[in-house]
């Protein structure tokens, strides 16, 4: 059974008939990593928000069911629905220099869900914090532990970032662009770290990015979107042999090739661009007759 | 090291003005003094008396003298000790400023709590139109708003002076809130807070809007920054996300103005307390203005200047408590 399922999501700008997704769906097997690929305002981010509860208070969802672990989402009080997201998913942050709260101790900031809302002792969590840090390759846990974020490198917070999505054993963790803020060096390490991690924990990831490069390296499956809308949901081998839909081929053209590194790039043709439009006009006509 | 110096230089600089200008304008404290009729050997004997004859460089590096020895002189009108005078004075106006401060923290920040947890509510624009009210009447205005309907409509409170004249005072100090509280004496205590509950209330009001506005301004921002976010995502609600992740952040700039409208506060007590006739420094200090009471007015003046600068030291010591990037730094 579906770990995560979306069914006909959609969301719009509150009050404005501006539509973030478009009836998205997909479905997520237990141990299974999904990439959302797509540009800038595709809406890939959103979907990993509407799963844990995040929108902006600016978006409401229209439409479509969230089901995480056999339960509608939207059916649970909004407390209950907060404790079953933190009990179950975990978000591994876009920039690590801004997803540590600055004037707290590390300890706490990876403990505190283990205490409060997984009802753990303090020593236990603590113990499973220091095996964390440990096992994310941090030298000396019981420092880190007592250190501020600001004393701690980029590279370092993401990883300590990355050991608290996992402290709780979750089931689904959306990762949302993880690498995009490090540096290029870095990016290689916290990537096979979160496969290596993701690979011992058995644990769902949702892999926000915009970079097929990334999405070749960790997904079994991904979901190309474009104005909201998924355009090609299929797993990695098929789509790397040939994608289906033009979009997601014009897509995989662009991304420049690390064996070729003199070629030019290739933007996506706006012909590609005026054919997605076209969809997505005809989608909204749809749903406008409905 | 450096700090203290900057202190000092800043302490002189007031003690060199203030004595400057108010011997410069018009007044003089020797004449008040005077009987009708008097003749000019008596003016010339008391200016001699007083020092009045000499330079006022002369004059300020005697006064200077006494001061590094802890003697501001003596007072003309009441002819005792400027120095005595003074610190006896002094617990009461810190604790009507503490207290006030502490009235104006307490609702400043129930509002921004109140205000962030309900933001974009009609909740948050009636905290904010309360606010606005608060702040765009000045202390002296609350104080007799208060007496009027505190004081006079329905008088719960009392509205003159620190303590009901005819209670029996067993304190050895003049902290009279503290001692009685330290002494269990909560009789006296009662008495005593009845007594400063509209002079603080007055001063607290607007400062607490000052903070309420900014205290909400800085919350609200730091609610949307990824911590407070990824919290969100651990399971944690509105109130407990805003308490333990964003409160503590959000706060830094919110105690640089505490800071800053704290010695205005304490500016603000001179006229409270007349208005309340309530004997602190404020109250004596307008006496010593109106009799031309030189001494006492550089006495008072300067200890003034030394509760500014010992808060904003307090203020600095406190940012770094809270804010863990300029401890190591």
């Amino acid at each position: 059974m579906n770990y995560l399922e979306l069914k006909g999501l959609s969301a719009r700008i509150m009050r404005q008939n501006h539509p973030l997704l478009r009836s998205v769906s997909l479905a997520l097997a237990p141990g299974e990593v999904r990439g959302l690929v797509g540009e800038s305002g595709a809406g890939k981010s959103m979907i990993g928000k509407a799963v844990l509860g995040i929108l902006p208070k600016a978006v409401e969802l229209t439409g479509g069911e969230i089901w995480l672990d056999g339960q509608d989402l939207q059916r649970l009080s909004a407390r209950d629905r907060r404790h079953r997201i933190g009990q179950s998913c975990a978000l591994i942050p876009q920039d690590p220099l801004t997803a540590l709260n600055p004037s707290r101790r590390i300890a706490p900031q990876i403990t505190d869900r283990l205490v409060d809302i997984l009802g753990w002792e303090r020593a236990r969590a603590v113990t499973r914090a220091e095996e964390l840090l440990h096992e994310v390759r941090i030298e000396d846990p019981a420092r880190v532990m007592r250190a501020y974020p600001h004393e701690l490198s980029g590279g370092m917070r993401q990883r300590i970032l990355i050991a608290s999505a996992f402290a709780a054993e979750p089931k689904l963790i959306v990762a949302d662009e993880p690498t995009t803020a490090l540096d290029v060096t870095v990016q290689k390490q916290i990537l096979k770290l979160i496969k290596d991690m993701q690979a011992r924990h058995g644990t769902a990831i949702l892999f926000v990015t915009h970079d097929l490069g990334v999405v070749s390296k960790v997904c079994n499956r991904l979901s190309v979107l474009y104005g909201g809308m998924v355009v090609e949901d299929n797993d990695i081998d098929s789509f790397f042999a040939g994608p289906r839909h033009p979009y997601s081929r014009a897509l995989l053209a662009a991304t420049p090739k690390y064996t070729d590194p003199g070629a030019s790039l290739t933007p996506v043709p706006d012909s590609v661009i005026a054919g997605v439009r076209g969809e997505i006009e005809a989608f909204d006509q749809r749903q406008a007759h409905v | 090291m450096g700090r203290l110096l900057t202190t000092l230089i800043t302490l002189l600089g007031v003690a060199v003005v203030v004595f400057v200008v108010i011997r410069v304008v018009p007044g003089n404290p020797i004449a008040m003094m005077l009987p009708p009729g008097a003749t000019e050997a008596d003016i010339a004997r008391l200016n001699a008396l007083y020092g009045f004859d000499k330079s006022i460089p002369q004059q300020f590096f005697i006064w200077l003298g006494g001061v590094v020895q802890g003697d501001f002189g003596t007072s003309i009108t009441a002819r005792q000790p400027v120095t005595g005078m003074v610190l006896g004075r002094l617990p009461a106006t810190l604790e009507l400023s503490v207290m006030a401060l502490v009235m104006a923290c307490v609702m400043g920040g129930a509002m921004a709590l109140w205000g962030t947890r309900r933001r974009e509510t009609k909740t948050e624009a009636a905290i904010d139109v309360a606010n606005g009210m608060a702040l765009s009447v000045p202390d002296f205005l609350w104080g007799l708003l208060l007496i009027l309907g505190f004081g006079v409509l329905w008088p719960v409170f009392h509205i003159s002076g620190r303590v009901t004249p005819s209670l029996e005072l067993p304190f050895t100090t003049n902290f009279y809130l503290f001692e009685s509280l330290i002494r269990l004496r909560f009789d006296l205590w009662a008495d005593i807070v009845s007594h400063m509950f509209l002079p603080a209330l007055a001063l607290a009001i607007p400062l607490s809007a000052i903070i309420g506005q900014l205290l909400k301004q800085s919350l609200k921002e730091t609610m949307h920054l990824d911590y407070v976010t990824l919290a969100r995502t651990r399971g944690y609600g509105e109130t407990h996300v805003i308490l333990r992740e964003a409160l503590r952040n959000a706060i830094l700039p919110t105690l640089t103005l505490v800071g800053v409208q704290f010695t205005f506060l304490i500016g603000g007590t001179v006229i409270i307390e007349r208005l309340f006739s309530y004997e602190g420094l404020g109250n004596m200090a307008i006496e010593a203005v109106t009799n031309r009471d030189l001494p006492l007015i550089q006495g008072i003046v300067i200890l003034f200047a030394l509760i500014f600068t010992g808060v904003n030291l307090v203020v600095d010591l406190l940012y770094a408590v809270l804010n863990p990037r300029l401890r190591h730094g």
